[in-house]
């Protein structure tokens, strides 16, 4: 059944969610949980249901995506047959890229058509969490769907600028399905992966062209909702989405989090690109508590309640706390650093404090030098 | 124009490995793990490639099974190429006769068509049993300056050490004018590395002499190299300086993975205009826990530690649970320490369980020597490993 599926995966949806992080990079190249980019969970999700063919549709800023695929080896998806396919913007009519989810998949139309899957499994990059899609495509065929979408059930609030609740009936039918309602108490919160029969997806698009349509949640899900098959998959392991700064440094620091771990890497079957960094030195001096490290740091200070993505550097004397720091960061000595967040390549020099709080880090973009 | 590639590397990784006791029990010698992600083969194959070799064969005899797994298409060390890359010699039967590897230079005779396949200038011999960076490009330039038709890198050991080494006599100009294999009475302290770097014609010529030679045992350093100087053909010394160690017995490889530990190592692995490549486990950071004490210590991927672990150097998905200590260790991938367990001086294998409350090996001071685990074993809760003792099945105590 697996290799009946392929998977489609939208690198640049979201990236107003995190304009911080996304500003020159995708949010599929969003660094994540010290040494991971927030696409490696699509994709190992996808290889590790055995799906060898990944469309990537992308738009822009998709340099840093690119650099860290590669050739899809160290996801084993570097194939004769299949693999990772890039889909950059395609536009025969019009010179602008596509501006919603229903263009990008009718400029994807060639790459879908040529496929000879049954099923296709779509997912966004704005979540983490370790799902067993082949478990969501057998409930699909099972039920005979034209849609599955995994939902995950959330409390309170929710503040990202775009996002879908369903409701399912006592067989996992969706009965109704709201754009941005007023949540306060439980909801299911739609996670932006679905499956979807190959076919009916083209039969969609099709439809989409011939009749104007521009949104595929709001002229095709809730629009049909009552006549389409679509059914709801409830997701009950741990999902993180990263709907913004405040929701990135949150989820991350769940990390810290021994059952969290184990549920997203027990199985370590999270695939990344390999550095080949050497693994990372504790000084004499050092102290750490709390924290991922990983390969490739060099601690000389104290750190504390903390995540290190690979390479960085904390000189002695210096006080990291709460704080995550991105690849290559270099801290000096006597620095203190509290709920800050520092993309990659960033240098503290000696004896500088900052800090922020929990609900709003203190960031500093790539490559500053302060 | 007739495909060719200017230097082969041919690596000796048939090595059993005996002085490392239970560690080689079901792996060859160059498969050993060490400096937390590495293996002793990555040095050499690192080296490799960094010194723009891109062709090595590697000949393997001994438990050659994780070996082979290990280099598979030799992606790691960006050696999978169409033409060229990483490959596994092993001993073939052939139309007229089948055998083993007999020595160094039969191991290298028995593969001569592969090395004609590339129509060589040059064939680098290398070993799978140091730990070092060296660029042997930078030898190559030496061996055609000079001229040689072999060179043979060479570092000055302790005088009082050189009688284990082949050592080298030579004139001020860097020629050799005698070779002597493990001499009583040493009269220089200019040790052979086992690396050569043959002009290809007269290594094939030399390599068929020998082998048609049946008062030879077929070794490098105590036939071809002989041969070769009587016969009158230009050796040469190349002085390499820097680090470089044997790790061919348990003391010397627990010492040389210290030697990656401190602010100023010995041997540093980070070097990154000198990348050492290795198959990266699949794991995600170690987590360092809130009771936690990690001092002087190199840690790889996928570690939980959670007790106190100082001077120590453990690799990915070790395990050290509260309350446990681990002290002048060298712990392998996947190892677990329980509640309350102590390892002091050791070397301890993949996958060994170290129960609650045991403890392993004594304190370097107390002379007893270095404890060492063989792979997948468990210790009882509460036993107690002596110092200097080597284990490879399951230890309930005495």
């Amino acid at each position: 059944m697996v290799n009946s599926t392929v998977g489609v995966i939208f690198s640049n949806i979201h990236d107003e969610n995190i304009p911080q992080l996304s500003r020159q990079r995708t949010m599929a190249s969003i660094p994540f949980g010290g040494r991971y980019r927030l696409i490696d969970f699509a994709l190992s999700n996808m290889v590790n249901a055995g799906i060898t063919t990944v469309g990537l549709v992308t738009k822009y800023n998709y340099q840093s995506l690119i650099d860290h695929l590669g050739s899809g080896k160290d996801w084993d998806l570097a194939r004769k047959d299949g693999g990772i396919i890039l889909l950059p913007p395609y536009s025969d009519e019009t010179d602008t890229p596509y501006t919603n989810r229903l263009e990008a998949l009718k400029g994807i139309t060639g790459f879908l058509m040529r496929r000879k899957e049954d099923y296709v499994v779509i997912s966004d990059c704005d979540g983490v969490a370790r799902i067993d899609i082949s478990d969501v495509v057998r409930y699909h065929v099972e039920n005979h769907a034209d849609i599955t979408m995994v939902y995950h059930q959330e409390v309170g609030e929710n503040d990202s600028p775009y996002f879908i609740s369903l409701t399912p009936d006592d067989t996992g039918r969706i009965k109704s399905l709201q754009i941005n309602p007023k949540v306060t108490g439980e909801y299911n919160l739609y996670v932006n992966i679905m499956v979807i029969t190959r076919e009916f997806l083209l039969s969609i698009i099709q439809d989409a062209i011939t009749r104007g349509l521009s949104s595929f949640g709001r002229d095709i899900l809730v629009k049909n909702v009552n006549t389409l098959k679509i059914y709801g998959y409830r997701f009950n392991g741990y999902y993180a989405g990263v709907k913004s700064v405040q929701k990135y440094y949150q989820h991350s620091m769940e990390l810290l989090n021994r059952d969290v771990r184990a549920e997203l890497f027990g199985a370590r079957d999270i695939y990344t690109k390999v550095r080949d960094s050497a693994p990372s030195k504790y000084s004499e001096d050092a102290v750490v508590k709390d924290s991922l490290i990983s390969d490739g740091c060099i601690i000389e200070g104290r750190v504390e309640n903390c995540i290190l993505f690979r390479g960085v550097k904390v000189g002695k004397g210096s006080v990291i706390k709460n704080s995550i720091i991105m690849q290559d960061t270099v801290i000096g000595s006597g620095v203190e650093l509290d709920c800050v967040l520092t993309d990659k390549n960033v240098v503290i020099r000696d004896r500088r404090h900052l800090a922020g709080c929990e609900v709003e880090p203190y960031f500093i973009a790539k490559g500053r030098m302060l | 124009m007739l495909r060719k590639k200017e230097c082969v590397a041919m690596l000796l990784a048939g090595g059993q490995g005996s002085r490392l006791y239970a560690l080689t029990n079901n792996i060859a010698k160059p498969a050993v793990a060490f400096g937390a992600k590495y293996r002793i083969i990555d040095f050499p194959l690192s080296n490799c490639i960094n010194s723009g070799i891109d062709t090595v064969g590697v000949l393997t005899q001994y438990q050659p099974l994780e070996l082979n797994e290990y280099i598979g298409n030799g992606q790691p060390w960006d050696l999978d190429r169409a033409f060229g890359g990483v490959h596994i010699l092993s001993p073939y039967q052939a139309k007229k006769k089948s055998s083993w590897f007999e020595g160094t230079a039969n191991a290298i005779y028995q593969n001569m068509n592969f090395m004609k396949k590339y129509n060589p200038d040059y064939v680098l011999i290398l070993s799978g049993d140091h730990i070092y960076k060296m660029d042997y490009a930078e030898m190559l330039r030496a061996h055609k300056r000079t001229g040689a038709d072999c060179t043979i890198a060479a570092i000055e050991v302790p005088i009082k050490e050189a009688s284990r080494f082949g050592i080298l006599n030579t004139n001020p100009d860097g020629s050799i004018y005698e070779f002597e294999e493990k001499p009583k009475q040493p009269k220089s302290n200019l040790a052979s590395m086992g690396i050569y770097i043959f002009t290809a014609e007269k290594l094939f010529k030399y390599l068929e002499a020998d082998e048609a030679n049946p008062a030879s045992s077929k070794d490098f350093g105590k036939d071809v190299l002989p041969a070769m100087l009587n016969a009158g053909e230009k050796m040469y010394s190349y002085r390499f300086q820097g680090y470089w160690k044997d790790v061919g017995t348990i003391s010397s490889l627990w010492e040389s993975n210290m030697d990656l530990l401190g602010e100023n190592p010995a041997f540093d692995v980070g070097d990154s205009a000198w990348k050492i490549h290795s198959r990266n486990p699949l794991a995600p950071p170690e987590y360092i826990g809130d009771n936690a004490k990690v001092n002087n210590a190199m840690i790889a991927l996928g570690c939980e530690i959670d007790g106190t672990v100082e001077n120590s150097i453990l690799a990915s998905n070790v395990i050290v649970e509260e309350g446990a200590i681990v002290k002048d260790s060298v712990i392998m991938a996947g190892t677990v320490v329980k509640k309350g367990a102590r390892v002091v001086y050791s070397i301890i294998d993949e996958n060994v369980v170290v129960e609650e409350n045991a403890t392993v090996g004594e304190t370097k001071e107390n002379g007893a020597g270095i404890a060492v685990l063989g792979r997948q074993i468990t210790v009882s809760a509460g036993v107690h490993v002596a110092g200097g003792q080597i284990l490879d099945k399951d230890y309930k105590g005495e």
